[in-house]
Protein backbone atom coordinates (compact mmCIF):
# COMPACT_ATOMS: atom_id res chain seq x y z
CA UNK A 1 0.00 0.00 0.00
CA UNK A 2 2.67 1.97 1.25
CA UNK A 3 4.58 2.03 -1.87
CA UNK A 4 1.37 3.26 -4.00
CA UNK A 5 0.60 6.10 -1.42
CA UNK A 6 4.21 7.22 -2.09
CA UNK A 7 3.94 6.80 -6.15
CA UNK A 8 0.75 8.79 -6.07
CA UNK A 9 2.42 11.87 -4.08
CA UNK A 10 5.48 11.93 -6.04
CA UNK A 11 3.28 11.92 -9.32
CA UNK A 12 1.06 14.66 -7.82
CA UNK A 13 4.03 16.99 -6.30
CA UNK A 14 5.87 16.23 -9.93
CA UNK A 15 2.99 17.68 -11.47
CA UNK A 16 2.40 20.25 -9.54
CA UNK A 17 6.03 21.03 -9.34
CA UNK A 18 5.60 21.62 -13.38
CA UNK A 19 2.20 23.56 -13.60
CA UNK A 20 2.11 24.98 -10.37
CA UNK A 21 -1.33 25.49 -10.97
CA UNK A 22 -2.60 24.04 -6.96
CA UNK A 23 0.02 26.15 -5.04
CA UNK A 24 -0.07 29.54 -7.36
CA UNK A 25 -3.84 29.37 -6.48
CA UNK A 26 -3.05 28.76 -2.99
CA UNK A 27 -0.37 30.80 -1.78
CA UNK A 28 -1.86 33.86 -3.86
CA UNK A 29 -5.11 33.91 -2.15
CA UNK A 30 -3.31 32.95 1.13
CA UNK A 31 -1.39 36.20 1.33
CA UNK A 32 -4.45 37.98 -0.13
CA UNK A 33 -6.67 36.63 2.48
CA UNK A 34 -4.69 37.57 5.81
CA UNK A 35 -3.88 41.02 4.18
CA UNK A 36 -7.31 41.74 3.95
CA UNK A 37 -8.44 40.29 7.24
CA UNK A 38 -5.57 42.42 9.11
CA UNK A 39 -6.48 45.63 6.85
CA UNK A 40 -10.06 45.32 7.73
CA UNK A 41 -10.21 44.27 11.05
CA UNK A 42 -7.33 46.83 11.76
CA UNK A 43 -6.44 45.75 15.15
CA UNK A 44 -4.50 47.76 18.28
CA UNK A 45 -0.92 46.60 18.46
CA UNK A 46 -1.79 44.87 22.33
CA UNK A 47 -5.42 43.27 20.42
CA UNK A 48 -3.74 41.74 17.12
CA UNK A 49 -2.46 38.79 18.63
CA UNK A 50 -5.87 37.64 20.21
CA UNK A 51 -6.98 37.77 16.43
CA UNK A 52 -4.43 35.53 14.66
CA UNK A 53 -5.70 32.01 15.43
CA UNK A 54 -9.10 33.07 13.75
CA UNK A 55 -7.25 34.60 11.01
CA UNK A 56 -4.69 31.97 10.28
CA UNK A 57 -7.62 29.03 10.12
CA UNK A 58 -10.24 31.47 8.16
CA UNK A 59 -7.06 31.50 5.61
CA UNK A 60 -6.35 28.03 5.29
CA UNK A 61 -10.06 26.72 4.98
CA UNK A 62 -10.81 29.16 2.10
CA UNK A 63 -7.55 28.56 0.59
CA UNK A 64 -7.69 24.86 1.20
CA UNK A 65 -11.33 24.42 -0.57
CA UNK A 66 -9.33 26.09 -3.92
CA UNK A 67 -6.74 24.15 -4.05
CA UNK A 68 -7.97 20.45 -2.96
CA UNK A 69 -10.21 20.68 -5.84
CA UNK A 70 -7.68 20.39 -8.55
CA UNK A 71 -6.25 17.45 -6.92
CA UNK A 72 -9.16 15.29 -8.90
CA UNK A 73 -9.09 17.30 -11.69
CA UNK A 74 -6.06 16.58 -12.91
CA UNK A 75 -6.96 12.45 -12.24
CA UNK A 76 -10.41 13.05 -14.74
CA UNK A 77 -7.85 14.39 -17.83
CA UNK A 78 -7.41 11.65 -20.04
CA UNK A 79 -9.56 9.41 -17.61
CA UNK A 80 -6.63 8.75 -15.38
CA UNK A 81 -8.83 8.12 -12.81
CA UNK A 82 -9.85 5.11 -14.57
CA UNK A 83 -6.26 3.55 -15.62
CA UNK A 84 -5.45 4.01 -11.43
CA UNK A 85 -8.83 2.61 -10.40
CA UNK A 86 -8.28 -0.20 -13.07
CA UNK A 87 -4.83 -0.97 -11.63
CA UNK A 88 -4.28 -3.46 -8.42
CA UNK A 89 -4.32 -0.58 -5.44
CA UNK A 90 -6.88 -0.36 -3.06
CA UNK A 91 -8.72 3.09 -3.38
CA UNK A 92 -7.80 3.83 0.11
CA UNK A 93 -4.43 4.07 -1.41
CA UNK A 94 -5.17 6.88 -3.86
CA UNK A 95 -6.86 8.53 -0.83
CA UNK A 96 -4.02 8.07 1.36
CA UNK A 97 -1.81 9.30 -1.77
CA UNK A 98 -4.01 12.27 -2.75
CA UNK A 99 -4.28 13.35 1.18
CA UNK A 100 -0.67 13.15 1.42
CA UNK A 101 -0.31 15.71 -1.34
CA UNK A 102 -2.77 17.99 -0.21
CA UNK A 103 -0.92 18.15 3.49
CA UNK A 104 2.16 18.90 1.39
CA UNK A 105 0.52 21.66 -0.14
CA UNK A 106 -0.98 23.44 2.56
CA UNK A 107 2.00 22.98 4.30
CA UNK A 108 3.96 24.96 1.87
CA UNK A 109 0.96 27.77 1.84
CA UNK A 110 0.99 27.51 5.58
CA UNK A 111 4.79 28.40 5.43
CA UNK A 112 4.14 31.71 3.87
CA UNK A 113 0.82 32.74 5.24
CA UNK A 114 2.05 32.32 9.01
CA UNK A 115 5.11 34.14 9.32
CA UNK A 116 2.94 37.14 7.27
CA UNK A 117 0.41 36.52 10.20
CA UNK A 118 2.69 36.83 12.58
CA UNK A 119 4.41 40.48 11.25
CA UNK A 120 0.74 41.83 10.03
CA UNK A 121 -1.00 40.70 13.64
CA UNK A 122 2.22 41.20 15.97
CA UNK A 123 1.88 37.74 16.93
CA UNK A 124 5.16 35.72 18.55
CA UNK A 125 5.74 32.81 16.74
CA UNK A 126 9.39 31.76 17.58
CA UNK A 127 9.12 30.67 20.98
CA UNK A 128 6.08 28.49 20.44
CA UNK A 129 7.14 26.90 17.09
CA UNK A 130 7.32 23.31 17.50
CA UNK A 131 4.24 23.38 19.69
CA UNK A 132 2.07 25.43 16.37
CA UNK A 133 3.77 23.32 14.05
CA UNK A 134 2.23 20.52 15.82
CA UNK A 135 -1.38 22.16 15.75
CA UNK A 136 -0.94 23.33 12.32
CA UNK A 137 -0.01 19.49 11.16
CA UNK A 138 -3.14 17.87 13.12
CA UNK A 139 -5.58 20.65 11.90
CA UNK A 140 -4.01 20.20 8.36
CA UNK A 141 -4.62 16.85 8.65
CA UNK A 142 -8.32 16.61 9.69
CA UNK A 143 -9.20 19.41 7.30
CA UNK A 144 -7.47 17.42 4.15
CA UNK A 145 -9.14 14.22 5.18
CA UNK A 146 -12.39 15.40 4.96
CA UNK A 147 -11.67 17.97 2.06
CA UNK A 148 -9.98 14.93 -0.19
CA UNK A 149 -12.87 12.78 0.65
CA UNK A 150 -15.44 15.60 -0.62
CA UNK A 151 -13.17 16.69 -3.57
CA UNK A 152 -13.54 12.93 -5.05
CA UNK A 153 -17.20 13.11 -4.15
CA UNK A 154 -17.94 16.72 -5.93
CA UNK A 155 -15.78 15.96 -9.09
CA UNK A 156 -17.84 14.30 -11.17
CA UNK A 157 -20.67 17.51 -10.82
CA UNK A 158 -21.26 20.51 -13.17
CA UNK A 159 -21.42 22.74 -10.29
CA UNK A 160 -18.05 21.55 -8.10
CA UNK A 161 -16.95 24.41 -7.18
CA UNK A 162 -20.12 25.41 -5.67
CA UNK A 163 -20.91 21.92 -4.21
CA UNK A 164 -17.35 21.48 -2.57
CA UNK A 165 -18.07 24.10 0.16
CA UNK A 166 -21.37 23.94 0.83
CA UNK A 167 -20.91 19.94 1.37
CA UNK A 168 -17.33 20.24 3.32
CA UNK A 169 -17.80 23.96 5.73
CA UNK A 170 -20.95 22.37 8.07
CA UNK A 171 -18.85 19.14 8.59
CA UNK A 172 -15.52 21.33 9.54
CA UNK A 173 -16.78 23.06 11.79
CA UNK A 174 -15.18 20.75 14.59
CA UNK A 175 -11.60 20.81 12.97
CA UNK A 176 -11.73 24.79 12.77
CA UNK A 177 -13.02 25.17 16.31
CA UNK A 178 -10.23 22.80 17.34
CA UNK A 179 -8.01 24.26 15.54
CA UNK A 180 -8.32 28.10 16.39
CA UNK A 181 -8.94 26.89 20.17
CA UNK A 182 -5.47 24.95 19.96
CA UNK A 183 -3.07 27.70 17.82
CA UNK A 184 -4.96 30.71 20.79
CA UNK A 185 -3.61 27.82 23.64
CA UNK A 186 -0.25 28.09 21.78
CA UNK A 187 0.25 31.36 21.37
CA UNK A 188 -0.75 31.43 25.32
CA UNK A 189 1.34 29.43 27.04
CA UNK A 190 2.86 26.75 24.41
CA UNK A 191 2.21 22.79 24.71
CA UNK A 192 1.21 22.92 28.28
CA UNK A 193 -1.72 24.93 27.74
CA UNK A 194 -3.25 23.59 24.57
CA UNK A 195 -3.15 19.60 25.84
CA UNK A 196 -7.05 19.96 25.88
CA UNK A 197 -7.36 21.23 22.05
CA UNK A 198 -5.31 19.09 20.80
CA UNK A 199 -6.74 16.00 21.65
CA UNK A 200 -9.59 17.25 20.44
CA UNK A 201 -8.03 17.58 17.06
CA UNK A 202 -6.45 14.55 17.41
CA UNK A 203 -10.20 12.53 18.07
CA UNK A 204 -11.41 13.93 14.75
CA UNK A 205 -8.13 13.28 12.91
CA UNK A 206 -8.92 9.91 13.42
CA UNK A 207 -12.52 9.99 12.66
CA UNK A 208 -12.49 11.69 9.48
CA UNK A 209 -9.00 9.63 8.01
CA UNK A 210 -10.73 6.28 9.02
CA UNK A 211 -13.72 7.60 7.43
CA UNK A 212 -12.29 8.62 4.53
CA UNK A 213 -10.15 5.26 4.17
CA UNK A 214 -13.59 2.98 4.40
CA UNK A 215 -15.58 5.85 2.15
CA UNK A 216 -13.59 6.72 -0.52
CA UNK A 217 -14.28 3.67 -2.83
CA UNK A 218 -17.83 3.91 -2.55
CA UNK A 219 -17.30 7.75 -3.54
CA UNK A 220 -15.09 7.11 -6.23
CA UNK A 221 -16.56 4.71 -8.46
CA UNK A 222 -19.00 4.42 -10.75
CA UNK B 1 -8.44 -26.87 -16.26
CA UNK B 2 -8.49 -22.76 -15.58
CA UNK B 3 -10.86 -21.01 -14.65
CA UNK B 4 -11.76 -18.52 -17.99
CA UNK B 5 -10.45 -15.16 -18.04
CA UNK B 6 -13.73 -13.84 -18.24
CA UNK B 7 -17.26 -15.30 -16.99
CA UNK B 8 -20.00 -13.22 -17.61
CA UNK B 9 -24.00 -14.33 -16.91
CA UNK B 10 -26.99 -12.22 -17.27
CA UNK B 11 -24.30 -9.02 -17.35
CA UNK B 12 -26.81 -5.62 -16.59
CA UNK B 13 -25.67 -2.38 -16.31
CA UNK B 14 -28.15 0.92 -16.61
CA UNK B 15 -27.90 4.60 -16.74
CA UNK B 16 -30.11 6.61 -14.61
CA UNK B 17 -32.96 3.80 -16.00
CA UNK B 18 -31.75 3.81 -19.35
CA UNK B 19 -30.64 -0.03 -19.93
CA UNK B 20 -27.14 -0.02 -21.72
CA UNK B 21 -26.35 -3.58 -21.13
CA UNK B 22 -29.32 -5.90 -20.88
CA UNK B 23 -28.12 -9.42 -20.24
CA UNK B 24 -24.76 -9.69 -21.42
CA UNK B 25 -23.70 -14.19 -21.79
CA UNK B 26 -19.93 -13.68 -22.39
CA UNK B 27 -17.19 -16.38 -21.46
CA UNK B 28 -14.02 -15.89 -22.74
CA UNK B 29 -11.17 -18.23 -22.51
CA UNK B 30 -6.96 -18.18 -22.38
CA UNK B 31 -5.49 -17.71 -26.21
CA UNK B 32 -8.58 -16.22 -27.49
CA UNK B 33 -9.30 -12.74 -28.80
CA UNK B 34 -12.53 -12.01 -29.06
CA UNK B 35 -13.72 -9.31 -31.38
CA UNK B 36 -16.79 -6.73 -30.66
CA UNK B 37 -18.46 -5.09 -32.92
CA UNK B 38 -21.66 -2.87 -32.40
CA UNK B 39 -23.05 0.15 -33.41
CA UNK B 40 -22.72 3.56 -31.40
CA UNK B 41 -24.39 3.06 -28.57
CA UNK B 42 -24.36 -0.57 -28.36
CA UNK B 43 -22.97 -0.87 -25.48
CA UNK B 44 -19.09 -1.71 -26.24
CA UNK B 45 -17.36 0.60 -24.04
CA UNK B 46 -19.71 0.13 -21.05
CA UNK B 47 -19.19 -3.25 -21.71
CA UNK B 48 -15.62 -3.28 -21.39
CA UNK B 49 -15.41 -0.80 -18.16
CA UNK B 50 -17.90 -3.33 -16.21
CA UNK B 51 -14.89 -6.05 -17.20
CA UNK B 52 -11.83 -4.05 -16.28
CA UNK B 53 -14.41 -3.46 -13.23
CA UNK B 54 -14.37 0.43 -13.28
CA UNK B 55 -17.79 0.11 -13.70
CA UNK B 56 -20.46 -2.12 -11.52
CA UNK B 57 -22.51 -4.35 -12.95
CA UNK B 58 -26.44 -3.65 -12.24
CA UNK B 59 -27.18 -7.18 -12.59
CA UNK B 60 -26.05 -10.43 -13.33
CA UNK B 61 -22.60 -11.85 -12.71
CA UNK B 62 -18.85 -11.45 -13.73
CA UNK B 63 -15.98 -13.80 -12.57
CA UNK B 64 -12.57 -13.19 -13.74
CA UNK B 65 -10.13 -15.94 -13.42
CA UNK B 66 -12.33 -17.61 -11.54
CA UNK B 67 -12.62 -14.90 -9.03
CA UNK B 68 -16.26 -12.73 -8.32
CA UNK B 69 -15.10 -9.43 -10.69
CA UNK B 70 -17.99 -7.55 -7.70
CA UNK B 71 -14.97 -7.84 -5.17
CA UNK B 72 -12.87 -6.46 -7.58
CA UNK B 73 -9.72 -8.32 -6.48
CA UNK B 74 -6.52 -6.88 -6.93
CA UNK B 75 -5.17 -10.28 -7.71
CA UNK B 76 -7.93 -10.31 -11.02
CA UNK B 77 -7.02 -6.75 -11.91
CA UNK B 78 -3.11 -7.30 -11.70
CA UNK B 79 -3.93 -10.09 -14.36
CA UNK B 80 -5.76 -7.04 -16.49
CA UNK B 81 -4.92 -4.38 -19.03
CA UNK B 82 -7.81 -2.11 -20.25
CA UNK B 83 -7.15 0.57 -22.86
CA UNK B 84 -10.09 3.07 -23.40
CA UNK B 85 -11.03 5.72 -25.08
CA UNK B 86 -8.62 7.80 -23.54
CA UNK B 87 -4.90 7.70 -22.71
CA UNK B 88 -4.97 7.45 -18.68
CA UNK B 89 -2.08 9.11 -19.31
CA UNK B 90 -1.45 12.63 -17.75
CA UNK B 91 -0.83 15.23 -20.09
CA UNK B 92 1.74 17.06 -17.63
CA UNK B 93 3.96 13.97 -17.28
CA UNK B 94 5.87 12.55 -19.79
CA UNK B 95 5.96 9.29 -21.60
CA UNK B 96 7.99 7.75 -19.47
CA UNK B 97 7.28 9.10 -16.52
CA UNK B 98 3.37 8.08 -16.98
CA UNK B 99 5.03 4.38 -17.55
CA UNK B 100 7.05 4.85 -14.23
CA UNK B 101 4.28 5.45 -12.12
CA UNK B 102 1.67 2.71 -13.27
CA UNK B 103 4.94 0.97 -13.50
CA UNK B 104 5.01 1.50 -9.49
CA UNK B 105 1.38 0.92 -9.13
CA UNK B 106 1.34 -2.55 -10.58
CA UNK B 107 4.89 -2.95 -9.14
CA UNK B 108 6.31 -4.06 -11.79
CA UNK B 109 9.70 -5.88 -11.78
CA UNK B 110 12.78 -4.81 -13.89
CA UNK B 111 10.42 -1.83 -14.45
CA UNK B 112 13.33 0.35 -15.83
CA UNK B 113 13.92 -2.70 -18.85
CA UNK B 114 10.19 -2.76 -19.21
CA UNK B 115 9.55 0.48 -19.67
CA UNK B 116 12.89 0.55 -22.64
CA UNK B 117 11.36 -2.36 -24.11
CA UNK B 118 7.79 -1.13 -24.32
CA UNK B 119 8.96 2.54 -25.45
CA UNK B 120 10.85 0.75 -28.35
CA UNK B 121 8.30 -1.32 -29.48
CA UNK B 122 5.62 1.75 -29.40
CA UNK B 123 7.73 3.83 -31.42
CA UNK B 124 7.91 6.15 -28.62
CA UNK B 125 11.41 6.21 -27.37
CA UNK B 126 12.80 9.89 -29.20
CA UNK B 127 9.44 11.05 -27.50
CA UNK B 128 9.85 9.13 -24.27
CA UNK B 129 11.17 12.60 -22.48
CA UNK B 130 8.36 15.19 -23.83
CA UNK B 131 5.04 16.10 -22.01
CA UNK B 132 2.31 13.94 -23.00
CA UNK B 133 0.05 16.91 -23.44
CA UNK B 134 2.27 17.77 -26.90
CA UNK B 135 2.03 13.96 -28.54
CA UNK B 136 -0.63 13.44 -31.36
CA UNK B 137 -3.54 11.54 -30.93
CA UNK B 138 -1.80 8.34 -32.25
CA UNK B 139 1.21 8.55 -30.05
CA UNK B 140 -0.96 9.14 -27.17
CA UNK B 141 -2.83 5.93 -28.52
CA UNK B 142 0.44 3.92 -28.67
CA UNK B 143 1.33 5.18 -24.92
CA UNK B 144 -1.75 3.66 -23.58
CA UNK B 145 -1.08 0.49 -24.88
CA UNK B 146 2.40 0.37 -23.47
CA UNK B 147 0.63 1.37 -20.28
CA UNK B 148 -1.88 -1.39 -20.72
CA UNK B 149 1.16 -4.37 -21.52
CA UNK B 150 3.60 -2.90 -19.25
CA UNK B 151 3.05 -5.58 -16.13
CA UNK B 152 2.31 -8.46 -19.06
CA UNK B 153 -1.89 -8.55 -18.49
CA UNK B 154 -3.10 -12.47 -19.44
CA UNK B 155 -6.46 -10.26 -20.26
CA UNK B 156 -5.99 -7.27 -22.40
CA UNK B 157 -9.54 -5.08 -22.95
CA UNK B 158 -8.74 -2.84 -25.74
CA UNK B 159 -11.63 -0.14 -26.57
CA UNK B 160 -11.24 0.87 -30.26
CA UNK B 161 -7.42 0.68 -30.04
CA UNK B 162 -6.92 1.04 -33.50
CA UNK B 163 -8.29 4.56 -33.48
CA UNK B 164 -5.77 7.14 -34.39
CA UNK B 165 -3.00 4.82 -35.65
CA UNK B 166 -1.29 5.08 -38.67
CA UNK B 167 -0.76 2.06 -41.04
CA UNK B 168 2.69 0.71 -39.79
CA UNK B 169 1.57 1.24 -36.31
CA UNK B 170 -2.07 -0.79 -36.69
CA UNK B 171 0.29 -3.49 -37.94
CA UNK B 172 2.79 -3.39 -35.61
CA UNK B 173 -0.42 -4.04 -32.94
CA UNK B 174 -1.97 -6.90 -35.21
CA UNK B 175 0.93 -8.79 -34.91
CA UNK B 176 1.33 -8.19 -31.20
CA UNK B 177 -2.03 -8.84 -30.84
CA UNK B 178 -1.50 -12.16 -32.82
CA UNK B 179 1.40 -12.98 -30.56
CA UNK B 180 -0.28 -12.35 -27.10
CA UNK B 181 -2.75 -14.53 -28.33
CA UNK B 182 -0.76 -17.49 -29.35
CA UNK B 183 1.44 -16.91 -26.08
CA UNK B 184 -2.11 -17.70 -24.40
CA UNK B 185 -3.33 -14.23 -23.58
CA UNK B 186 -7.10 -13.55 -23.66
CA UNK B 187 -8.14 -10.43 -25.67
CA UNK B 188 -11.41 -8.41 -25.82
CA UNK B 189 -10.93 -5.11 -28.66
CA UNK B 190 -13.94 -3.66 -29.69
CA UNK B 191 -13.71 -1.84 -33.24
CA UNK B 192 -15.61 -0.39 -36.07
CA UNK B 193 -12.98 -1.61 -38.26
CA UNK B 194 -14.03 -4.95 -39.73
CA UNK B 195 -11.34 -5.18 -42.01
CA UNK B 196 -8.70 -4.71 -39.40
CA UNK B 197 -9.76 -7.40 -36.60
CA UNK B 198 -10.61 -10.35 -39.04
CA UNK B 199 -7.52 -11.24 -39.53
CA UNK B 200 -6.70 -11.80 -36.03
CA UNK B 201 -10.13 -12.47 -34.06
CA UNK B 202 -10.74 -16.13 -32.71
CA UNK B 203 -14.07 -15.25 -32.15
CA UNK B 204 -16.16 -12.32 -33.01
CA UNK B 205 -19.47 -10.85 -31.43
CA UNK B 206 -21.99 -8.43 -32.41
CA UNK B 207 -23.25 -6.58 -29.50
CA UNK B 208 -26.53 -5.03 -30.45
CA UNK B 209 -28.80 -3.19 -27.74
CA UNK B 210 -27.17 -4.07 -24.81
CA UNK B 211 -26.56 -8.19 -25.94
CA UNK B 212 -24.71 -10.54 -27.68
CA UNK B 213 -26.93 -10.34 -30.91
CA UNK B 214 -24.47 -12.47 -33.10
CA UNK B 215 -21.36 -14.66 -32.48
CA UNK B 216 -19.15 -16.75 -34.64
CA UNK B 217 -16.31 -18.99 -34.09
CA UNK B 218 -13.08 -18.64 -35.94
CA UNK B 219 -11.43 -16.45 -37.89
CA UNK B 220 -13.83 -14.79 -39.95
CA UNK B 221 -14.16 -13.09 -43.69
CA UNK B 222 -14.30 -9.35 -43.33
CA UNK B 223 -16.99 -9.60 -46.04
CA UNK B 224 -18.87 -12.10 -44.42
CA UNK B 225 -18.47 -10.02 -41.40
CA UNK B 226 -19.84 -7.20 -42.77
CA UNK B 227 -22.74 -8.59 -44.33
CA UNK B 228 -23.61 -10.36 -40.64
CA UNK B 229 -23.07 -7.07 -38.79
CA UNK B 230 -25.36 -5.00 -41.42
CA UNK B 231 -28.29 -7.58 -40.68
CA UNK B 232 -28.18 -7.94 -36.78
CA UNK B 233 -28.06 -4.27 -36.75
CA UNK B 234 -30.73 -3.53 -39.37
CA UNK B 235 -32.40 -6.60 -38.01
CA UNK B 236 -32.82 -8.80 -40.98
CA UNK B 237 -30.39 -11.57 -39.45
Amino acid sequence: MWRGVLAILRKDLRIEWRTKESLAGFVVLGVLLVVIFSVALDPAPADAPRLAPSVLWAAFVFTGLLGIQRGFVLERENDCLGGVLASPIDPATLYLGKLATNIVLLAVMQALVVPLVGVLLHAQLGTVLPALLLVLFLGNLGFASLATLFAAMTVRARAREVMLPVLLLPLLVPVLIGGVKATEAVLRGGFGAAAGALGVLVAFDAIFVVAGVLLFEQVIRD
Amino acid sequence: MSAPAILAQGLKRDFGGVAVLAGVDLTVEAGELLVLLGPNGAGKTTLLRVLATLLRPSGGTLRLFGEDASQRPPAARRRLGHVGHESACYPDLTGRENLEFYAALYDVPDAADRIAELLRWTGLEPAARRPVRVYSRGMAQRLALARALLHGPELLLLDEPFSGLDPAAVLRLQTLLAELRRAGHAIVLSTHDVERVAAVATRVAILHRGRIAWTRQGVADAVVLAASYEAVVTGRA
